[in-house]
């Protein structure tokens, strides 16, 4: 431990409350539109414990060790190169990492025995660049992987994918091509996309970084409807906004290090790190 | 200057071209780029797979059979496969490769180096971030090559790939070195009973130019209307 602004991770961690509404008890029409399924584990959705990564002789990430607990909104933010993308990456496996150990519900991703393709599938991930496939109508996307890897059927599958679309206000664009959409409008669907398997937890790297400013708004919208219904988020972005209205806990990564862990109202009230102070004062100057 | 010419012979013996000939050169071309493609793509995926050995395999086997001239693999295939085959198990007399069967697996083998070079590029060119977004979704690797990634990259790079089995049209011609009837030997057959050689092989060259040319056009249009909207 580098500095002392890391906070004690304590084994089995109270699920965070300060959302609006309980999981479940959100108004007809949720995002969620059932439970999502949670093994009977007690301790925390994504352990994140002593995690390293190197590339050749370059070290990104340092001992970083963190933990989400189910319902837990937690932000990541930090200058550009810090590791950020890379730490949520090792968390669904997309990444390797060289030491350390990463648990989602209970399950030890770097273990060879772990079906990565399975724990992926309940792991949804939101990408800066919205990564739908271009060659499949909306439709074809929202239900791809549902029936190939949830081996739901073709009605079911486009059924969940027309309700999940609704929700994120883009029901008459079913029948259309990514590239016939907006880039807010497409990161909607990617959103509803990874919703569609009923993850238990959703990733999102920097999902509002690629859109003209006008339509970060309709993205932020959605996220934080589903941070209200409870969903368990890993967040990066540099949206402070979005921060303190859903956020529990922010997170500051600075060179591969996380520098600060903190409750948001602590991390806004009095960043203890210099470097985090920095990095506020810049980011909330403009 | 085409005064002492006799093009009768084109006429007379048109039907034996075309529906012998012909068909055999097409047939040919269609089976060995469907199998060439297919081969050649499994061979790039091989390649790119960034698994030990494989890409090397994949490597040598590209660069072997484009460094070896068509007509001598072709020649090759044809006499020494029999006695290897002989050889392999053990049989008293030489295992009979038939002359459609042998040509076919040669120009299926050959154009696997060209048609897994095109395919590399393609899977090159789809961006990163889509098989991570397959994977993310739980989609395993062969179900995100299958319905993400290859896809993608088959259309891309189909006008590439049609504009190499137009070269393969042309290609098939070599298998007259087999005193097999495809469109040329078809034609040169006529062309030595009948004496008129001159006619024959400007008819052949026009024909094969005509087909190309048109191909090469419909390609053209054919490329804007596959492209992907992105
Ligand atoms: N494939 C790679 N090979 C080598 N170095 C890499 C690779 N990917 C990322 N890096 C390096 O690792 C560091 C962390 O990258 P990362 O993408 O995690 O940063 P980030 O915090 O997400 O930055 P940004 O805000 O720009 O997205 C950077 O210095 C980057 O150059
Ligand atoms: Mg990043």
């Amino acid at each position: 431990m580098t500095s002392s602004a890391m906070p004690p991770v304590s084994p089995v961690p109270e699920p965070q409350a300060a959302v609006d509404a309980a999981p479940g008890t959100g108004p007809v029409g949720t995002l969620l539109t059932e439970c999502p399924p949670v093994a009977a584990t007690t301790g925390p959705m994504i352990a994140i414990d002593n995690v390293s990564k190197w590339y050749g002789d370059f070290q990104v990430l340092t001992n970083c060790t963190t933990s989400v607990t189910k319902g837990e909104v937690v932000v990541v933010c930090g200058p550009s190169g810090s590791g950020k993308s890379t730490l949520i990456k090792c968390v669904n496996a997309l990444e390797p990492f060289q030491k350390g150990q990463i648990t989602v519900d209970g399950t030890k991703i770097a273990d060879k025995k772990t079906n990565l393709p399975k724990l992926r599938s309940r792991v949804g991930m939101v990408f800066q660049h919205f990564e739908l496939f271009p060659h499949l109508s909306i439709t074809d996307n929202l239900s791809l992987a549902q029936r190939k890897v949830l081996g739901r059927g073709k009605a079911e599958a486009e059924a969940k994918g027309l309700a999940l679309l609704e929700r994120v206000g883009l029901k008459a664009h079913a029948h259309k091509f990514p590239g016939q959409l907006s880039g807010g409008q497409q990161q909607r669907v990617a959103i509803a996309r990874a919703l569609a398997m009923n993850p238990i937890v959703m990733l999102f790297d920097e999902p509002t970084s690629a859109l003209d400013p006008e339509m970060v708004g309709e993205v932020l919208d959605v996220m934080v409807e589903l941070a209200r219904e409870g969903m368990t988020m890993m967040v990066v972005t540099h949206e402070m906004g979005f921060a303190r209205k859903v956020a529990n806990r922010v997170i500051f990564m600075d060179k591969g290090e996380i520098v600060e862990d903190a409750q948001k109202e602590e991390f806004f009230g009095s960043p203890r790190s210099e470097r985090a102070q920095t990095f506020l004062s810049r980011i909330l100057s403009h | 200057m085409f005064s002492n010419f006799d093009f009768s012979v084109i006429l007379n013996s048109w039907r034996y071209l075309f529906f012998d000939g012909m068909a055999f050169t097409l047939t040919l071309t269609a089976l060995a780029a469907v199998g060439g493609v297919v081969l050649g793509t499994l061979i790039a995926m091989m390649r790119l797979s960034g698994l030990p050995v494989l890409p090397q395999v994949a490597k040598a086997y590209v660069n072997f059979m484009r460094s070896l001239p068509l007509v001598l693999v072709i020649f090759w295939f044809y006499f020494l496969v029999p006695y290897i085959g002989q050889w392999i198990i053990g049989a008293e007399r030489p295992i009979q490769v038939g002359a459609f069967s042998s040509s076919l697996i040669t120009f299926t083998l050959f154009e696997a180096a060209y048609f897994s070079e095109i395919m590399r590029a393609g899977i090159q060119s789809i961006p990163k971030g889509q098989s991570a977004a397959a994977s993310a979704l739980g989609l395993t690797y062969w179900q995100s090559m299958g319905n993400v990634i290859l896809p993608q990259a088959f259309r891309n790079m189909l006008p590439v790939l049609l504009t190499q089995t137009i070269v393969l049209f042309q290609d098939t011609s070599l298998v007259y070195v087999l005193s097999i009837t495809d469109f040329l030997g078809a034609a040169s057959k006529v062309a030595q009973r009948d004496g008129r050689l001159v006619e024959m092989y400007l008819f052949a060259a026009v024909v094969y130019f005509a087909v190309c040319f048109i191909a090469s056009l419909l390609v053209r249009r054919l490329q804007r209307r596959v492209a992907i909207i992105r």
